[in-house]
């Protein structure tokens, strides 16, 4: 310090940072694992599959529009996991709120209620909303683990779907949604599609990537997304610099529930009618498409885009193994793997990125 | 103790007591902080350190005595009450998220903004270049600010969350321990840090149970044991020595100290006791031979 050598030139350019190519910054992305993990798979079955034209405008479409739901779940789920939280009741509040919607416009004759299509659809994301509102608040007064709580609220919701369909209308399906006054509008926002080169592609894609957009902007460019980061990666520490870490979780969890209202509309206007055992399962796709897209099982990493990739994934393995003719019921096995491999994989690229 | 050309505390507790249930975490404690001063605050486990900070920066509210800041008494709610008034705590392992980038955990919590409506956003280049600035103020020079904090090392991450800190407009400045885990270097680092908070007049308290780290940097030393201020000094009133001697617990100390010498003057005794056995027996076993020796003849 007291020596009379002069100060170092400054320089724009720190000569300790090493040149970082494009690829190893890229390497450090969540989503990196997922991208080509998707390109893998659709590479192996485009070679075993050929023949059954897995290589299609219509194969590609059935992919995507499988993918759809699954994604628009997987996207909001994303988020709050990098929060650090599960939410395992998404599943049940796609029945919950698609039965909503079918018990309040079956007519009164019916035991329902007789109402316009919107009104169904606008009441139906209230309960949704407060239903996630509920696993929010559950999960920060309690302080217990978010997993059992959301379990709880998975039997509770699709319990009090199936008793209470029943109880009303007498029935565990209802139909005919076509029918009710607001469904032409309803459809094409929601269940209307477009063919390019022989492949319906459904708008239930749009919805998918704009959720994705959104999640993105949130996630990487508004104070949001760098509250939900915090949250998740060290909830003490981001309470003690003022992030209102409550608040973030009770948001994320009503933004699940959102996810699941939206795939639950979908769903209802696509098939006119719901069923009380629509989305059982989706929870745990929703959290596997999440993780083979990169983001952490404890919270603090991960990314929208990969768990769209995540989601791509998952539908394409289920096409491929359906038109290659293989027995269906390898279908869990491959998902299984998938996931324990993107897992391995994951956790390498985080100690790389952290590590470096 | 107070002369009259010193400047007014910044931060002030009188009579300050804690209770849970029937544990007295504290109990008339009282310290203070000037601008541009470091007070240390020592105290062996268990002294009631850890409830005094959460009392400072408002995570526990004091059942007795009085909390003044600026000259004017209040109530803190809450560590983020605490924070809008300047006064800012830097946690020993909670300051920092290891997975995130350092620009994004310095603005975590105060994030700037740019654009208008579903368009504003973390303004991010200037997060990061304010980030370079700052902590190039406080004489750290990152490498890069979009690398993790969980490539820094300890006494850089402790360094950052306080340049953070002071950035933020703190007035008073509470460290916990903010040497504890480092090494004999990296704990240098930050020692450099905390003097370069008090020379910008910021009034900085620091929580260690290390002399040697509080004496070089300290100008007031408050000794807590046992819930209860044991001694309040300033730097010419106490002997490195003597504050070593007080935190190992003085008497206590001496009394140990006294055991060990016993214990060593036992031991002593009974390897002089050992020994002459050894030579009894050396001798009987001498006789032993001469005996044999002779009979065999």
């Amino acid at each position: 310090m007291t020596t009379g050598t002069a100060p170092p030139p400054v320089t724009e350019h720190d000569e300790r940072l090493r040149k970082v190519g494009r690829l190893s910054r890229l390497l450090s992305r969540p989503e990196l694992g997922a991208v080509v993990g998707a390109v893998l798979v659709y590479l192996f079955f485009a070679v075993i599959a050929f023949d059954n034209n897995f290589v299609s405008w219509g194969s590609l479409s059935s992919i995507l529009n499988a993918a759809a739901p699954l994604g628009i779940l997987s996207a909001a789920v994303a988020m709050l996991m990098i929060a650090g939280e599960f939410d395992l009741s998404i599943g049940s509040i796609v029945g919950f709120a698609g039965m909503t919607i079918m018990v309040l416009v079956t007519s009164p004759d019916q035991g329902g209620f007789g109402w316009t299509l919107w009104p169904a659809i606008l009441v139906a994301l209230v309960f949704a909303l407060a239903i996630g509102w509920f696993n929010g608040i559950l999960v920060v007064t309690t302080k217990l683990p978010s997993f059992i709580v959301t379990l709880g609220t998975l039997f509770i919701f699709r319990g009090l779907t199936i008793a209470l369909t029943r109880t009303i209308t007498n029935r565990t399906q209802l139909g005919g949604l076509d029918e009710v006054s607001g469904y032409d509008l309803a459809q094409k926002v929601f269940a209307s599609s477009i063919t390019i080169g022989g492949g319906r592609f459904s708008i239930a894609i749009l919805w998918w990537v704009l959720l994705v957009v959104v999640s993105t902007w949130v996630l990487l460019k508004m104070t949001w997304g760098n509250w939900i980061f915090g949250v998740g990666g060290d909830p003490n520490a981001a309470r003690n610099v003022g992030v209102p870490v409550d608040k973030v979780r009770i948001a994320l969890f009503m933004t699940t529930a959102f996810s699941a209202w939206l795939v639950a509309v979908i769903q209802a206007v696509q098939f006119t009618g719901a069923d009380t055992l629509r989305g059982t399962g989706q929870e745990f796709q929703a959290i596997i498409a999440a993780v083979v897209g990169g983001t952490l099982l404890t919270g603090g990493y991960g990314s929208a885009v990969g768990a769209a990739f995540g989601a791509f994934i998952f539908a394409m393995v289920k096409q491929g193994i359906r038109i290659t003719g293989v027995d269906g019921d390898w279908f869990q096995v491959f998902v299984g793997a998938v996931l324990v491999i993107a897992v391995i994989f994951n956790n390498y690229i985080r100690q790389k990125a952290v590590k470096k | 103790m107070t002369t009259t050309t010193a400047p007014a505390p910044l931060l002030e507790i009188d009579n300050i007591s804690k209770y849970f249930g029937s544990v007295i975490a504290l109990k008339d404690v009282s310290m203070f902080v000037r601008p541009g001063e470091v007070t240390c605050l020592l105290g062996d486990n268990g002294a009631g350190k850890s409830t005094l900070i959460k009392v400072l920066s408002g995570v526990h509210q004091p059942d007795e005595g009085t909390y003044r800041f600026e000259g004017a008494e209040m109530n803190l709610s809450s560590p983020r009450d605490a924070l809008e008034y300047g006064i800012a705590t830097v946690y020993q392992d909670l300051a920092m998220i290891p997975l995130m980038s350092v620009w994004r955990n310095f603005f975590l919590g105060s994030e700037p903004t740019k654009g208008f409506g579903p368009f504003k956003r973390f303004d991010a280049e200037y997060a990061k270049r304010t980030t370079k600035d700052e902590l190039g103020k406080m004489g750290i020079d990152i490498r890069d600010p979009d690398q993790a904090v969980g490539t820094l090392s300890g006494g850089e991450r402790q360094s950052v969350a306080i340049a953070r800190a002071v950035h933020f407009g703190a007035k008073v400045l509470i460290l916990d321990e903010p040497t504890a885990a480092l090494g004999v270097k990296q704990a240098g680092v930050v020692l450099r840090y905390v003097v370069q908070a008090k020379q910008r007049g910021i009034g900085v308290i620091f929580i260690t149970h290390n002399p040697h780290h509080a004496y070089p940097v300290g100008d007031h030393f408050v000794i807590l044991k046992r819930g209860q201020v044991y001694g309040d000094y300033t730097k010419d009133e106490l002997p490195l020595e003597q504050l070593i001697q007080m935190m190992a617990g003085g008497a206590d100390l001496e009394a140990l100290q006294h055991e060990l010498e016993r214990a060593a003057e036992e031991g002593d005794q009974a390897a002089e006791n050992a020994a002459a056995g050894l030579e009894e027996e050396v001798e009987k076993l001498d006789e032993l031979t001469e005996q044999r020796s002779e009979d065999g003849e």
